[in-house]
């Protein structure tokens, strides 16, 4: 039996990266990388905890951004899945990349093909949040929106709507895990805010909000319902392109909800 | 503010299409008595028209909400196409240089502009669009008696030579101002005037061609009015057909297909019953079948189930190991369809002797496409 070895980490994609050059440097063929909060120890399985180290990380992935520039985006992606047990997976993905480089396209490859999967999934998740995210605006000025996407792609979002919309303020909160962007003109910075009341979709008009944006609302709605064709309905495939749970925070959809 | 990003739709109608623009009409007057179109000037519906600051507020404000890419203005048209032409650029034109707007603009070149006011457009605007709309010029004497077709073809051929001259200019000159950088695209109404498959693909190829049209567009026809020169109200719109126009556009853009192999004297329309690369297939069974692991790039597009994601997959992966069926259905190959076409690292070989009718029932008994009850025999019971 070949002895595994579990590796704890903070759950941060620096501490990730850092487990990474632990397991290398025990050269352990298999490494069982888990997160601090949910790890459970093996019954006969060796324990070490990693601290994060931000110089090793960025070693490690200037490292791989060296054997092959695409991987480095399929690895952070599928890391933002948050997918369970992912971790031991990236980490023989890694090894394989590390050993040569032509790896990475071998779809006939279940670790390979599974890790460009999971990428994709969170790319398609990134791409859908570009498109539904609805801005409102705050009596303050800022444009404001929640959501709550299936992965963690702030962080991927953040690029798109700073270069769009860099004249306006705006903020972009997930509610699922309870953190923002804040986009001051400037830059972007990451928040928290106690949001006691979220900006959802409800016939009750929020007084944080300034009078005209119900009036645009109300036009979009208009707009979205008169560009119906009525005898090419296809309710089926209009809930395959925008599943219910994004429903919550699209104004078109609000009579639905 | 703002930028053109490649193709996100922030919302999809209740029908099921992409909605990433602010499609409108500038207004529904119009001079014009085309006995295809809603605003057709015997018809008597309610006239209206919008003010160019209107259209500019809406687009800016729907814009900052994240709602749209852009605008997308066309327009019945009022006195003459050229006071037309001038108002639809008013529009882009406010947009790009009071509102410093960068998303994305789709003007329609109105029938019969001039030269000048087609050359000011594509400053302004991504991309210039004419609808053919009637894929034959004898349909089209029939429907729109007061439109020439050289109406058309005109401010086409003004735009498409301006984007020659832009890319050649730019080439010498980096500061060459911008024309239409999205190119042109056409749409023809389909289901209308009795035309053929073959009719409406010969000249979408002919606009890809000629006109190096970025893409042609489809529209099955929607009943709107009892003249007896069109389908009648209450028949039903041909979403299918459609369907297969676009399955065909595609293989002429992307597989390599000429449009002769696909629709001919012989078979003048597309199969409704199966896509038109499986149709393709089943007649010219001497092809097939087609190796995986050694054949082509070309010919591994030619499969029936394959798409271009799974070539290129299939190219990538095929240099480390042989695929078998296994790997081929993890990788996202329509098994279903491709099994009777390939030969894999496998004994086993789907096809053996079947003749095409055997191998078309057996695909069609086994799959479950979204028309199927369109072209089956078979009632439904809850229908």
């Amino acid at each position: 039996m070949t002895a595994t070895k579990t590796l704890i980490y903070d759950g941060s994609f620096n501490g990730f990266l850092t487990a990474v050059f632990a397991g290398f440097e025990q050269k352990l063929p298999f490494a069982d990388i888990q997160k601090e909060r949910s790890a459970q120890n093996g019954l006969f399985s060796e324990t070490e905890t990693i601290f994060t180290n931000i110089d090793i990380a960025k070693r490690v992935w200037n490292g791989i951004k060296g054997r092959r520039n695409s991987a480095i985006k399929n690895i952070y992606f599928s890391f933002l899945s948050g997918e369970k047990n992912l971790e031991p997976l990236l980490y023989q993905y890694i090894r394989k990349i590390m050993g040569s480089k032509h790896v990475a396209s071998d779809f006939s490859d279940a670790c390979i093909l599974k890790i460009s999967q999971t990428a994709q999934k969170v790319h398609r998740e990134k791409h859908r949040m570009e498109a539904f995210v609805r801005f409102q605006l705050t009596k303050d000025g800022i444009y404001f929106a929640n959501i709550e996407p299936d992965f963690d792609v702030l962080p991927l979002i953040s690029k798109h709507f700073k270069e769009r919309y860099a004249d306006q303020p705006w903020i972009i909160y997930d509610l699922k895990r309870n953190y923002g962007l804040y986009y001051d003109l400037n830059g972007v910075e990451i928040i928290t805010m106690d949001l006691s009341h979220t900006l959802e979709n409800s016939i009750k008009k929020n007084t944080s909000l300034v009078t005209e944006e119900y009036d645009y609302q109300d036009l979009w709605n208009n707009y979205f319902k008169s560009t119906n064709i009525k005898s090419r309905i296809n309710k089926k495939l209009h809930t395959q392109h925008i599943p219910k749970r994004y429903w919550k925070y699209l104004s078109e959809k609000k009579e639905a909800v | 503010m703002g930028n053109a990003s490649n193709g996100i739709c922030h919302s999809y109608s209740e029908d099921g299409r992409c909605i990433s623009l602010l499609k409108i009409l500038l207004t529904n007057h119009c001079i014009y008595d085309c006995a295809y179109c809603v605003t057709r000037r015997s018809n008597d519906i309610k006239r209206a028209a919008f003010k160019i600051q209107e259209v500019v507020d809406l687009t800016i404000n729907f814009y900052r909400r994240n709602y749209i890419e852009g605008l997308f203005l066309s327009s019945g048209i009022f006195k003459d196409p050229d006071y037309t032409m001038e108002r639809l650029i008013a529009v882009a034109k406010k947009l790009r240089e009071e509102e410093n707007f960068n998303g994305y603009i789709h003007l329609k070149s109105i029938p019969g502009a001039s030269d000048e006011l087609m050359y000011e457009a594509g400053l302004y605007a991504d991309r210039l669009s004419v609808n053919i709309e009637i894929p034959t010029i004898s349909g089209l004497k029939l429907l729109a008696p007061d439109k020439k077709h050289e109406d058309f073809a005109k401010p086409m051929r003004k735009v498409k030579n301006e984007i020659i001259r832009f890319k050649e200019e730019r080439r010498l000159l980096k500061s060459t101002p911008k024309y239409a950088p999205a190119g042109q695209s056409t749409q023809m109404i389909v289901g209308a005037t009795g035309e053929s498959d073959k009719d409406v693909m010969y000249s979408a190829t002919h606009f890809y061609k000629n006109f190096h049209m970025k893409r042609v567009y489809y529209s099955g026809y929607v009943p709107i009015s009892n003249d007896t020169r069109l389908p009648s109200l209450g028949t039903q719109v041909p979403m299918l057909r459609e369907n297969r126009l676009y399955q065909t556009d595609w293989l002429l853009r992307f597989y390599g297909f000429s449009v002769q192999e696909l629709l001919n004297e012989q078979y003048p329309n597309l199969d409704m019953q199966v896509d038109p690369k499986l149709s393709w297939a089943l007649r010219n069974l001497h092809h097939f079948p087609v190796d995986i692991n050694r054949a082509e790039k070309a010919l591994l597009a030619r499969i029936p189930g394959v798409g271009m994601t799974s070539v290129h997959k299939i190219m990538k992966a095929r240099k480390f190991r042989k695929l078998d069926w296994d790997h081929l259905k993890k990788i996202g190959v329509a098994l279903n369809r491709a099994k009777y076409f390939i030969l894999c690292d496998s004994r086993y070989w789907e096809r053996r002797d079947m003749d095409a009718e055997r191998i078309k029932g057996l695909i069609i008994s086994t799959s479950y496409g979204k028309f199927r009850n369109q072209y089956s025999n078979q009632l439904s019971l809850f229908n």
